[in-house]
């Protein structure tokens, strides 16, 4: 029983593991793990069930993702394994790893700065030029080319940035 | 050949999930029916965001509603093959989209009443309809702040701009009555605490709208006679014609998958 138990971890670890390497299509410098995407791993009667849930309602990378795990453990040799979408708690961007938001700035896209009111009009944010550093930029446009990202420009080294908004 | 419509088991619960899941999904569809056509790139863009994002709530709605209803039925069955007068959705966003400041006044109307409304449905006895209202309420906040600031902007903006949004509003107000209705099904749900009444929203819609108009310097009708029956699917003449290309696919070929 003892061996059993020990078995259904080492399964469990696998399969977290093998998750953990799925990418975000739309930024695939991030895991789902630095996202915050991945929730759970659970083994019930050896059979793996990965629960994921999703930035936005209308996230298209959602169908992606799923597959791409399934995928991913059909590689670790678990196959079958169950994707279930949770939507509780709901996801925010606090739970990005720190290594997640470092990765994201290397790649030119600013990471979500907190506090900004989500409700203030014509709200004035902070957010630093992910390519020179410079605090003075602008937003371009709130809604950027995926869900989870805003348009901004940075007015000292004129380059535009993607900005991965706070939710 | 055309596929028939399903028939629905209505509960009190069947029909509250349905009726918030054809809010979005018809709103959604009218923001997506900008995509290509928005007065510049970067507002194409946030319309078919908030598109995306109306449309994945009324997928957790509708998969609710299936799982409510305990049939066979399920959120693409909801969605698709349902008839106009199955249909339940606030007559507002059923309205056509118009010229961007008719979009942007629905896009006012219905977010100043759908995010303190999420917010408040976060506290509901029903896990599943927290869980979509906490998920809702980040984006509405979103919604409501994108209508708020264009609004603003075109009423305080040209004379033009100015002369669009008036007119918007005068033609969509008597749709806002709606957004406060309650029938004796979700009486029973708020009693139970698995709904939040509407009517304890309407202080505090009234006051957004109201700091938004008033910073546009736009004015806010003087009738307050309201036009409803969309909740009863007894909808304008808008909406046939958009069930109609909305379930094109699936009543001409049906089961097509991608």
């Amino acid at each position: 029983m003892v061996s059993a138990a020990v078995d259904l971890d080492a399964l469990r670890q696998r399969a977290w593991a093998a998750a953990a390497t799925v990418v975000d299509p739309e930024i695939p410098v991030l895991t789902i793990a630095d996202l915050g995407v991945l929730r759970d791993v659970t083994v019930k009667d050896s059979h793996v069930e990965v629960a994921i849930t999703p930035t936005y309602s209308g996230c298209p990378a959602m169908n992606m993702i799923a597959l791409e795990i399934e995928l991913a453990l059909a590689r670790e040799g678990i196959a079958g394994a169950k994707i279930t979408t949770v939507l509780s708690p709901a996801w925010t961007t606090d739970w990005m790893s720190d290594d997640g938001r470092r990765k994201l700035k290397d790649y030119g896209i600013a990471p979500p700065v907190s506090g900004g009111g989500r409700r203030a009009l014509f709200g004035e944010q902070q957010v630093a030029c992910p390519q020179c550093g410079s605090i003075a930029t602008t937003v371009l446009s709130e809604f950027g080319s995926t869900s989870c990202k805003a348009l901004w420009r940075c007015l000292d080294c004129r380059e535009p940035f993607d900005y991965f908004k706070c939710h | 050949m055309a596929t028939a419509s399903i028939a629905i088991v209505e509960t009190p619960l069947v029909n509250y999930a349905l009726r918030r899941g054809d809010d979005a999904l018809i709103l959604g569809h009218r923001l997506s029916e900008w995509c290509g056509h928005a007065p510049m790139l970067e507002e194409d863009m946030a319309l078919a965001n908030m598109g995306l994002d109306l449309i994945g709530q009324a997928r957790e709605l509708y998969s609710y509603a299936a799982q409510a209803e305990g049939a066979a039925n399920t959120e693409d069955t909801l969605a698709y093959l349902r008839d106009v007068r199955q249909y339940r959705n606030l007559l507002l966003v059923e309205q056509p989209n118009g010229d961007f400041a008719r979009t942007m006044l629905r896009q006012l109307f219905y977010s100043a009443f759908a995010d303190p409304y999420w917010r408040a449905m976060m506290g509901s006895s029903d896990p599943t309809l927290a869980a979509i209202a906490a998920k809702s309420e980040k984006e509405s906040a979103y919604h409501l702040r994108h209508a708020s600031e264009w609004v603003i902007r075109l009423g305080d903006g040209t004379e033009e701009s100015h002369r669009r949004a008036q007119t918007a509003i005068d033609e969509l107000w008597a749709f806002t009555g709606e957004l406060f209705h309650v029938d004796d099904g979700d009486a029973a749900l708020i009693k139970d605490g698995i709904a939040i009444d509407p009517e304890r929203l309407r202080g505090v819609w009234s006051e957004t709208i109201a700091t938004v108009l008033s910073r546009a310097t736009l004015q806010r009708p003087n009738s307050d006679w309201m036009q409803q029956g969309g909740r009863a699917g007894h909808h304008s003449e808008h909406l046939g014609h958009l069930l109609s290309e909305l379930q094109s696919l699936q009543r001409s070929f049906p089961g097509a998958t991608w």
